[in-house]
């Protein structure tokens, strides 16, 4: 018998509490309109290839000419302040950072679910080394350490220069990053549930069952911390996608001119006082985005807990 | 019933606890055995180190306790077996009804699934065998229309329903034995009477030996065949259900007894025993009863009784005895 020789949920049982789930969902209305709100958030930002190429702009090109120039049928949210279409680097920008904000998130979710789940039902040696860790990743100061990760080259890890110099080893980059120092919160919050949920009498009962550890933790605890985990998670969306900004801002996240809400958010902010415009268009994207998520996972925690009443 | 070797065999059977320094035992040299297809019912305060007896059958001690001592089951010693060979033990041979159902069911997973889980664990079904063979074990126990309870969350059920629900689930692999951790406490009488009936039934039909725990003594006369009577980590007193109604020798025994109310008598009272079960730091030398015991003497409070026959199948640790 190994450790974990039965899968928890089975293709079948998985799918009827799923369909419930899912049904649950939708009976929570603001959670459903979020999702709305996120999906057309996401098409939104994706039109921006086909937009730009139906219109003939070309995103990175500037024209000093024509800056903070004031909305026309041309340019729908006028220019930038180095005469570029605003609409198409908003939506580019939102491409990047939903990625950045949602990859990280789970990630980092993940990786925080596992330690805080083990520490809080192992305890003991394990629980410290794991507890001790995580206090130094929170004790260490963010900006050293994310200076420090953005500094590090590509190249010497063994990725082909190639790969380190395109787009897609800045995205990572940024993501592995956030999620390196972003999990901390979730293993403390996790751990802190699971210390209490493992005294439970049918945590036990599972255990007198038959139950292996890992099988425990898998089917009885982790869909009992399932209402930390997605307020922690929804909450973290919007810190990331400000912390991805900050990466930009020092040069080491998404950098210009590939625009991000964060780094128009931050580029804006010298020029409040003449085109405020430009820092209202990328604050209100992430302030949507923020408020979306936060109310899906109102609707996600109303659908993991059969007894919400609705 | 005259099996060469009983089902369950407990000799000197001790859990002990490290407490600042000092080891302490909750349940300290108790011996006893079951014969399978039997009931033996527990009883004693809380306190007393019925549920840690339990709890050792299943290995479940939790981390810092030491168990020593000897069980045998159904012919293997159970202390210090590997891990494993408990998973495969527990649920599938040796099974447990908690107290309370409502803490013992998990709120976020429907009833039938943990009843499956079981027979997922250790018949090697997949989940939709094992999910059809729950509804059949929720009809056994007797709930109405299975098929649509066994997608029931635990708060959507009764608690009679969830305590049957508990039964269904340590009953799934058919058990060799069924410790039975007060299964009634937490319920309403009439519900108690159906619940010690429905035991009954699957019993006889199962075949299977049970541990009935409880501080209730009118409850375990209903259904044991054998009372152990424990006292503070010890066993006092063991005698076949009758005899021990006719002729209890230890006074706690006979205190206990005396607290049932009697329909036959009439009583502005009901008798208690003064007092309450020492703390496990506060274990007398003699003999652990002799605080709240009406009988003590210097030589109870000195020496510690042992558990001595007193005629055939009938022990108690006492050094009064019959007075």
């Amino acid at each position: 018998m190994t450790a974990l020789d039965m899968a928890p949920p089975s293709v079948q049982q998985a799918q009827s509490v799923w369909r419930l789930r899912w049904k649950r969902f939708r009976g929570h209305r603001t959670g459903m309109i979020a999702l709305g709100v996120l999906v057309l958030l996401v098409l939104f930002t994706l039109a921006a290839g086909p937009l730009a190429a139906l219109w003939g702009i070309d995103p990175d090109s500037t024209d000093l000419l024509s800056r903070y120039d004031p909305p026309s049928a041309d340019h729908w949210l006028g220019m930038d302040d180095a005469g570029r279409d605003e609409l198409l680097r908003l939506m580019y920008g939102g491409q990047i950072s939903l990625l950045v904000g949602l990859v990280s998130t789970l990630i980092g979710g993940v990786a925080g679910l596992g330690i805080g789940l083990s520490a809080g039902y192992y305890g003991g040696r394990l629980d410290a080394l794991l507890m001790r860790f995580t206090d130094g990743m929170i004790a260490l100061p963010l900006l050293p350490l994310l200076i420090v990760f953005g500094a590090v080259d590509l190249t010497k890890l063994g990725f082909s220069s190639e790969f380190a110099h395109s787009g897609a080893a800045g995205f990572w980059r940024v993501v592995v990053i956030i999620a390196v120092v972003d999990w901390t919160q979730m293993a403390r919050l996790v751990r802190a549930a699971t210390l209490s949920l493992k005294e439970r009498d049918y945590v036990l009962a599972a255990k007198a069952s038959g139950a292996s550890p890992l099988y425990v933790m898998a089917a009885h605890i982790l869909p009992n911390v399932a209402t930390p985990i997605i307020v922690a998670g929804t909450l973290t969306v919007g810190r990331v996608i400000l912390l991805e900004s900050v990466l930009s801002f020092l040069g080491f996240g998404i950098v210009p001119p590939t625009p991000s809400w964060g780094n128009m958010l931050n580029n804006a902010q010298e020029l409040v006082t003449t085109a405020p415009a430009l820092a209202v268009y990328p604050g209100l994207f992430i302030f949507i985005t923020v408020i979306a998520v936060n109310f899906i996972g109102d609707g996600l925690q109303h659908a993991f807990d059969p007894r919400s009443s609705r | 019933m005259s099996v060469a070797t009983p089902l369950l065999q407990v000799t000197d059977l001790t859990v002990g606890f490290r407490i600042d320094g000092q080891v302490r035992k909750p349940v300290q040299g108790i011996s006893y055995s079951l014969d399978a297809g039997r009931t033996l019912g527990v009883v004693g305060e809380s306190g007393c180190g019925k549920s840690l007896t339990a709890l050792a059958l299943l290995g479940l001690i939790p981390a810092p306790g030491q168990v020593t001592g000897s069980v045998r089951f159904a012919g293997a010693e159970l202390i210090g077996q590997p891990e494993a060979a408990w998973r495969d033990l527990r649920g599938n041979r040796v099974a447990m009804v908690f107290q309370e159902p409502m803490t013992a069911l998990n709120p976020v997973m429907p009833i039938g699934t943990q009843i499956a889980e079981v027979m997922v664990l250790h018949q090697s079904l997949a989940w939709p065998e094992a999910r059809d063979a729950a509804i059949g074990l929720l009809e056994a126990v007797g709930i109405s229309s299975p098929r649509q309870r066994a997608a029931s969350y635990p708060h959507q059920l009764s608690g009679g329903m969830r305590q049957r629900a508990m039964i269904a689930m340590a009953l799934a692999c058919r058990p060799a034995l069924l410790v039975a951790d007060e299964p009634t406490t937490a319920l309403d009488v009439t519900i108690q009477a159906q619940i010690i009936e429905l035991m009954q039934e699957l019993q006889s039909e199962i075949g299977m030996a049970i541990q009935f725990i409880s501080h209730n003594l009118a409850v375990v006369s209903e259904l044991a065949d054998e009372i152990v009577v424990m006292y503070a980590g010890r066993i006092v007193e063991r005698a076949p259900a009758a005899t021990l109604f006719d002729r209890p020798a230890h006074p706690y025994t006979k205190g206990l007894i005396a607290t049932l109310p009697d329909p036959d008598r009439r009583q502005a009272r009901l008798p208690v025993i003064q007092g309450g079960v020492p703390r496990i730091d506060a274990f007398a030398v003699g003999c652990r009863f002799a605080e709240r015991c009406p009988l003590a003497d210097a030589h109870c409070r000195s020496v510690e009784p042992t558990l001595d026959p007193l005629e055939p199948e009938h022990w108690a640790a006492c050094f009064k005895a019959g007075q």
